[in-house]
């Protein structure tokens, strides 16, 4: 069915970029599964069936992102399979969150240091190398519930109400989980971001 | 609604959900004032976006046009 080339075509090159991959796969699937070896085995999936379908990728997007893609559907199956299995580790909203009341003032106004500054063309951003490690080392700063939450609606795409069914929430407190998680990131990737454009 | 961190709960849920009538209105009267929520808002535009690394594989592309609520 697929005419064109993958970029990919020596074995050897293919398993070293999927090795050099690995640990990002392994701390994003541990993420959503909590589980170590739940983790190394939908990663391990995830890599041999990128393997298997070498063929069907075409170059679109980057040959990592397509792994991503793959394994975003084998940590869905874990996540359905540790539910059945009665391993699920619930969600737990704390109900207070002092990082978000520190950026307004008590009128509702933001506080002067949290006030968001710009961040300039964001279609570029989404291009950038700098950008992305800043998001990645906020998502790693975020409380896990948040960076769960977060992941799973804008990283794998689920909508909230699907997220309420794959977690057991109620979709009011799952907004209010996305809209604080959407806040501290806002704030971490700022401070990063604006601090890396001024150094270089 | 002329408070900022309301009106952030409003850009955070038009990403999970179609707004009501009422909500789009304050949300669109609150941003016309504060540039900071402009900002704000656009920000969590670009997180909403976050995917583009995770896009599925090829032959699911087709289905992946529609906007996204």
């Amino acid at each position: 069915m697929n005419q064109s080339q993958p970029h990919v075509t020596d074995d050897e090159t293919l398993r070293q970029r999927l090795e050099a991959v690995r640990p990002r796969l392994v701390s994003f699937a541990l993420l959503h599964l909590c589980d170590r070896c739940q983790a190394e085995d939908a990663v391990q999936d995830a890599l041999l069936t990128a393997m298997e379908k070498t063929a069907s990728f075409q170059g679109h997007s980057g040959y990592e992102t397509w792994v991503f893609g793959i394994l975003k559907y084998k940590i869905l199956d874990a996540m359905r399979a540790q539910k059945k299995n009665g391993q699920w580790q619930p969600l737990e909203d704390e109900s207070d969150d002092d990082a978000i009341d520190r950026m307004f003032q008590q009128n509702g106004h933001w506080s002067p240091q949290a006030r968001p500054a710009a961040w300039g063309d964001p279609d570029l951003d989404l291009d950038n190398q700098v950008f992305w490690q800043t998001f990645d080392a906020c998502m790693i700063g975020l409380p896990d519930n948040l960076a769960r939450i977060f992941s799973l609606r804008e990283l794998m795409g689920l909508s909230t109400a699907e997220i309420c069914r794959e977690v057991g929430i109620k979709e009011n407190n799952c907004w209010v989980m996305l809209h604080r998680a959407r806040l501290r990131l806002r704030s971490c990737i700022e401070k990063g971001w604006l601090n890396t454009e001024t150094a270089s | 609604m002329n408070k900022c961190q309301a009106a952030t709960r409003l850009m955070s849920l038009k990403r999970d959900r179609p707004l009501t009538l009422g909500e789009r209105a304050a949300l669109r009267l609150h941003l016309a004032m504060c540039s900071a929520c402009r900002e704000c808002d656009r920000q969590f535009e670009l997180l909403h976006h976050v995917n583009r690394r995770f896009e599925p594989p090829t032959e699911d592309r087709m289905t992946d046009d529609a906007p996204r609520h």
